[in-house]
């Protein structure tokens, strides 16, 4: 019996990884492309069924740097605590001027509704594209997938490809769960 | 809980040495075994066993590109998707030619919908991808040499290319949904435009 239980135990913990806690919990579509999501290096957008937009990377010392940068273009000061307690932040979406009050909080209220503002990109404040061009200069590396739901309208994916395009990133993944070739 | 059992067991009373104490080595596993479970049920719950897939897509570069140097695309062989309203999906074949507009036709995503209309179309593809497949596991072609004959056959001149373009209306599980009839169908030649004027136009006056 305590055999049996540590064996399964083994089993979970080897073939299985942890569940991220995500801003956003999004439904996503099904494809029949059976291509594996890399584990690292790589940045995560999420998009929901309203269409706000949130922002995940991989990396405690890409984060922070990342900010840093973040900072440096929107001319806001980042403390070394600051820096620290998004390194932590798994995934995020709010507007620079807002960086500040939303690192201040406590993480448990960080997936209020209030607090998902999700992440400006307009063709007047594409912060976006910097949230993107800033992580490329960061870890160069990195791949770009977009986690979108199922009822997302198109205008906002629109808005995000137009944005990759922007960057001349061409190239990108879409987050799909997988389905049956009906054709095979 | 976990206690040895020290009791000396039946011992001879009437001897006269004293034996040394006979203690058991059994130890009680229960505990162990409920902490085992313990941990099982916690990573269970923690854990994820499915990774999510991915698509991948390449989207059309934004530069500019010299008019001659632009491939334009036989008209014949071209197919424009649009996403529409309420998954409905409408297409046409070719483009407006001696001011005649093309007859656009209404589909939907369902397995006698867009796909069989696809699937007709891309027939020799299809054909040569089944007798690719056949191949391989006949012959055990390598997974290397399988994809990249794969992609010799998808960019047949002959086979169609297909335009998708999307109303504001459209959704995203559209979108991935209409991209993975591509990959159903094995349609090599495909990009995401932007609705045009033109394309607004038709859809209004089939409406009419």
């Amino acid at each position: 019996m305590c055999d049996v239980a540590f064996l399964l135990l083994t089993f979970f913990i080897l073939t299985s990884n942890m569940v991220q806690v995500e801003a956003v919990k999004v439904a996503i579509p099904s494809s029949i492309s059976e291509i594996k999501i890399l584990e690292t290096n790589i940045v995560k957008i999420l998009i929901d069924p309203q269409g706000k937009i949130f922002y995940e990377i991989d990396g405690q010392e890409h984060r922070m740097n990342l900010l840093k940068k973040m900072g440096e273009q929107y001319n806001v000061t980042f403390t070394d605590k600051e820096l620290r307690e998004f390194s932590i932040v798994p995934s995020f979406g709010v507007p620079m001027s807002a960086m500040k009050s939303y690192l201040a909080i406590k993480a448990e209220d960080r997936s209020n509704k209030e607090n998902l503002l999700g992440i400006p990109c307009d063709s007047t404040d594409n912060q976006l594209k910097y949230w993107i061009g800033m992580s490329l200069a960061v870890n160069p590396k990195i791949l770009i997938s977009i986690k979108a739901d199922q009822s997302t309208p198109f205008p906002v994916i629109k808005k995000v490809f137009g944005t990759l395009q922007d960057l001349k990133q061409n190239r990108f993944n879409l987050i799909t769960s997988l389905e049956e070739n009906p054709i095979r | 809980m976990a206690e040895i059992n020290t009791d000396k067991g039946g011992g001879k009373k009437h001897s006269k040495k004293p034996k040394g104490k006979k203690m058991s080595t059994r130890i009680d596993l229960t505990p162990m075994v409920d902490l085992g479970f313990l941990l099982i049920t916690f990573f269970m719950l923690a854990t994820t066993l499915i990774k999510p897939q991915t698509m991948e897509i390449s989207m059309p570069s934004k530069d500019k590109v010299p008019e001659e140097e632009q491939s334009k695309i036989k008209a014949s062989k071209a197919i424009t998707i649009i996403l529409a309203k309420d998954d409905s999906i409408y297409y046409y074949f070719g483009t407006r030619e001696n001011d005649i507009d093309p007859e656009v036709i209404v589909s939907n995503f369902g397995p006698t919908g867009i796909r069989q209309v696809l699937l007709d179309r891309n027939a020799s593809v299809m054909a040569k991808v089944a007798q690719l497949r056949k191949e391989k596991s006949a012959k055990n072609l390598t997974d290397e040499d399988f994809s990249k004959q794969l992609s010799l056959i998808k960019a047949d001149d002959q086979a169609p290319i297909v335009v998708i373009k999307s109303t504001d209306n459209g959704t995203y599980k559209n979108m991935v949904d209409i991209l993975d009839e591509m990959n159903i169908c094995n349609i090599g030649r495909y990009a995401i435009v932007d609705i045009t004027a033109f394309d607004k136009e038709l859809i209004q006056n089939r409406k009419k």
